[in-house]
């Protein structure tokens, strides 16, 4: 019955999806104010329908229901609860509905939170959300129903694929569909306003926040998705260029440089036709993701089922979606009136050199992820472009962005002082040699990108602080004065801070992982391997019960200079239901370095394979993500996106005041 | 003008690549063997380290044997789909196997290897892709049979496919050691 009204929620917000497409917007066109109201209370009752479908579903899950198709082919009774609950999402037709409960909540949170948008504004920008919630509870209606019953109910059901049944990964796809779907309102905001004609300081204002928070979802997404292929996968990788993980990386990179760009149309009412199109942009690359990863049209490790007819569906979407808004986009850009000139060197020219290779850099990272598609199509069949691509187009785009995160934020507005900026940077300079120099000579001359790659993130991290040490006149007035100014400097000033050092910890990890090192060993019961500096001995191995798997469970002590570091244990995982064996790795982390050991196949003569590895700093690679992360946040909560613009302005001058120039 | 027609642009670029999307997604798209412009003509030759131990696999080595040479990387995905086909052809129809890892690195094709099995007799260590070049490799998997004369006779672009391993690649090979 649950499962029936789920059912049935899902068509009524089905229905009021398409009030809240057409009504408002009419309204918008005829000046209704009854009529664009409608947008508001339609958001705001799609909701909680959605809301009521998903719980359906999971109630479904957690009861264990067997007569629902999608609970027999992803559930067991023996699964433990918490994996009933995320297995609603670890699957296509549950991943879809997280999908559309995502933008029903940014619906409602629009609905809720844009009182002082013009009305007509907030009436288009909640049309756009519908027509998108149109499109996409049309699909899963039509094509991916996770209510239907089976005809012939069984005792039990078919069990999530145990490599999915894991915390990490539990808990990331929540944090990627809310960064995903999150950058639907800003997409929305730019169609408006291409509808609307018009976009000022104001609409950025409105635009940022929204961009940021799912800018800062998806970052948290991703680091999450990553450290989950760390610890799970088994062999120490954290990123593969897989076309799933290009799906969130391409958004995320699009995203950045959206988020930049908005500064220049807030502060200096330029750049707008070009942050329209990367809002579009944006957006569209989540939808290029979402339907890359379940048509079937490139192989992924991390494949859902597969079915053409879906494909097409979203094909469609896409083309109304995105064809669409860029056809808007082509006829309305060439109108909006473009705002304040700059100078090359000045803020402005330092946002629009960020944006520009990040827009390559995500642009790469498509064309790489859609160069087997396109072999394919001209007569080839499914193959990869691996890392080798990768590593040789994209790297050395990020290596100038790094080299220009420091020096842009010193810049003035409309025109800059580049000589100065750079002098101001000399501590920065300093620290990013000595680290260079340092590095070569711990690691007696390592890989050459490596060290350059350690460099550039001390000169970022030092160039943000040099930054945030200016703004307070760290050392130059009374510490009472700075910590006064460190107080009254905006948040999101702060936040800049964290994300741009957030950065350089990701970048210091990413580049550590060249120095790592591997053994790769079998092993008998009582024997040992040496890894870098540590002994790693094999004690035992036991045959442990878990609920629904059984597990060899290895006991190794890892030992430096004879001292007892850790005592690890690493697991082979058979399920018995799937017929299939994971690998639970056991790492012990430490701020400087991680141990990883992986426990291999056995072999005929009680030896087992062990593979054991020193990582350095590479923990430091999530770490930085969540620092950018919260960095977001911490410039998301600025009293400016809260109070008006008048009270804004009072503000500065208060400051101003205080700051005596 | 012209101005408008940049505004043009990503509009014009996104119709592209949703035709590219339209075609890949056509139910009859599988000409899962793409002709090598190489068929029936020697192979080229090719000496590289081999991957265990200090020889070396070269196209003269393997002369005067029908074999089976795979190309295929640590860090590619579909090679990883059709690893448990290559692991049952060498183990149940003991077909000479030999694998030409394709950039990549020494220790990834090492550790990829021990976790999944090794089908191959021997592996050729490509780490600049030139010999993955000389064979026109688009990509990996690639397969390729070579008879007792060196000649290329048959190329499986991607991962094999249990199908075309019952219906082509089996028979072939059954044919070609007769003669």
């Amino acid at each position: 019955m649950i499962v029936e009204l789920g059912h049935f929620a899902l068509i009524l917000a089905f229905c009021v999806a398409v009030c809240q497409a057409i009504v408002p917007l009419l309204g918008a066109w005829r000046r209704h104010y009854g009529w664009m109201s409608v947008g508001r209370s339609a958001a705001l009752v799609q909701f909680p329908l959605v809301a009521f479908a998903m719980a359906a579903l999971m109630y479904a899950y957690i009861v264990s229901d067997f007569s629902v198709i999608n609970v027999i082919q992803n559930s067991h009774t023996d699964k433990p609860l918490l994996y009933k609950i995320t297995g609603v999402w670890g699957n296509h037709e549950g991943s879809m509905l997280l999908w559309v409960f995502m933008l029903a909540l940014c619906g409602g949170a629009v609905a809720l939170f844009s009182g002082n948008l013009p009305p007509a504004l907030q009436a288009r920008v909640l049309s756009v959300q519908g027509m998108i919630g149109v499109g996409f509870l049309a699909f899963i209606l039509l094509t991916s129903n996770p209510f239907l019953r089976a005809v012939m109910p069984p005792e039990n059901g078919n069990g999530l694929n145990p490599i999915l049944q894991d915390p990490g990964l539990a808990f990331h796809p929540p944090f990627l569909y809310l960064g995903y779907v999150g950058f639907s309102v800003s997409f929305a905001f730019a169609v408006a306003a291409l509808i609307d004609g018009r976009v000022d300081a104001a609409w950025a204002r409105w635009v940022r926040p929204w961009a940021l928070a799912s800018w800062c979802a998806l970052t948290v997404g991703i680091a999450m998705g990553s450290w989950w292929a760390y610890y799970t996968l088994g062999w120490g990788g954290w990123w593969f260029w897989d076309p799933v993980e290009n799906a969130s990386f391409m958004p995320w990179l699009a995203g950045t440089a959206l988020i930049h760009s908005a500064i220049v149309v807030e502060k200096r009412d330029a750049l707008k036709s070009w942050t329209i199109l990367l809002a579009i942009i944006t957006f569209s690359l989540s939808l290029v993701g979402t339907f890359l990863v379940r048509s079937g049209v490139l192989t992924s490790v991390h494949a859902f089922a597969v079915d053409p007819s879906r494909g097409m569906f979203i094909l469609l979407l896409l083309v109304a979606s995105i064809g669409g808004s860029l056809t808007l986009y082509a006829v309305r850009a060439p109108s909006l009136q473009s705002g304040g000139l700059f100078a090359p060197v000045s803020r402005e020219g330092a946002l629009v050199l960020n944006n520009l290779l990040l827009a390559t850099g995500a642009a790469t990272v498509l064309l790489g992820t859609l160069y087997p598609l396109f072999i394919d199509v001209i007569g080839g069949d499914k193959l990869t472009v691996g890392p080798p691509f990768f590593n040789k187009t994209f790297v050395p785009l990020m290596v100038p962005v790094l080299a220009a995160v420091a020096a842009g934020p010193l810049l003035a507005w409309k025109r800059g002082d580049l000589l100065g900026a750079l002098q101001r940077l000399w501590l920065a300079f300093a620290a990013a040699i000595l680290v260079a120099v340092a590095g070569l000579y711990l690691t007696s001359g390592g890989p050459v990108l490596a060290i350059l790659g350690l460099g550039l993130a001390a000169w970022t991290a030092l160039g943000a602080l040099v930054e945030w040490a200016e703004r307070i006149k760290l050392f130059r007035v009374k510490p009472g004065d700075s910590w006064k100014r460190a107080v009254h400097l905006p948040r999101a000033a702060h936040g800049m801070t964290l994300a741009h050092l957030g950065l350089a910890i990701s970048v210091a990890g990413i580049a550590a992982t060249a120095f790592e090192r591997e053994q790769l060993s079998v092993v008998r019961i009582g024997d040992s391997i040496q890894l870098a500096e540590f002994t790693v001995t094999l004690d035992k191995v036991e045959r442990q019960p878990g609920p629904n798997f059984v597990a060899d469970d290895a006991t190794v002590t890892v030992r430096r200079n004879g001292v007892i570091e850790a005592v690890m244990h690493p697991q082979r995982r058979f399920f018995e239901l799937q017929q299939q064996t994971t690998t639970e790795t056991a790492i012990r982390t430490s701020l400087l370095a991680d141990l990883y050991i992986a426990l291999g196949e056995p072999d005929q003569n009680g030896g087992w394979t062990i593979r054991a590895y020193w990582k350095p700093l590479i923990s430091w690679i999530w770490f930085g993500a969540l620092v950018m992360a919260f960095g977001g946040m911490v410039s998301l909560s600025d009293r400016r996106w809260r109070v008006g613009v008048a009270a804004r302005a009072r503000m500065n001058a208060k400051l101003q005041a205080a700051a005596g120039d | 003008m012209l101005r408008k027609v940049a505004y043009l642009l990503p509009v014009l670029v996104f119709a592209a690549l949703a035709a590219y999307f339209a075609l890949g997604l056509r139910p009859d798209r599988d000409p899962h063997l793409l002709p090598s412009a190489l068929i029936d003509k020697p192979s080229p030759d090719f000496t590289l380290p081999e991957l265990n131990g200090d020889g070396k696999l070269s196209l003269a080595g393997l002369h005067g044997q029908v074999v089976v040479v795979n190309f295929f990387a640590s860090w590619c995905v579909p090679c990883r789909v059709e690893h448990p086909l290559l692991m049952r052809l060498a183990e149940q129809e003991h077909i000479a196997l030999y694998g030409i890892a394709y950039k990549d690195n020494v220790q990834d094709t090492r550790r990829i290897l021990t976790q999944l099995g090794d089908p191959y007799r021997s592996i050729g260590v490509d780490r600049d892709g030139r010999t993955g070049f000389d064979y026109g490799v688009y990509g990996v998997p690639e397969t390729y049979v070579i008879d007792k004369n060196g000649r290329i006779r048959k190329r499986f672009v991607g991962p094999l496919a249990a199908d075309a391993v019952n219906n082509e690649l089996l028979p072939l090979l059954q044919e070609l050691n007769k003669s």
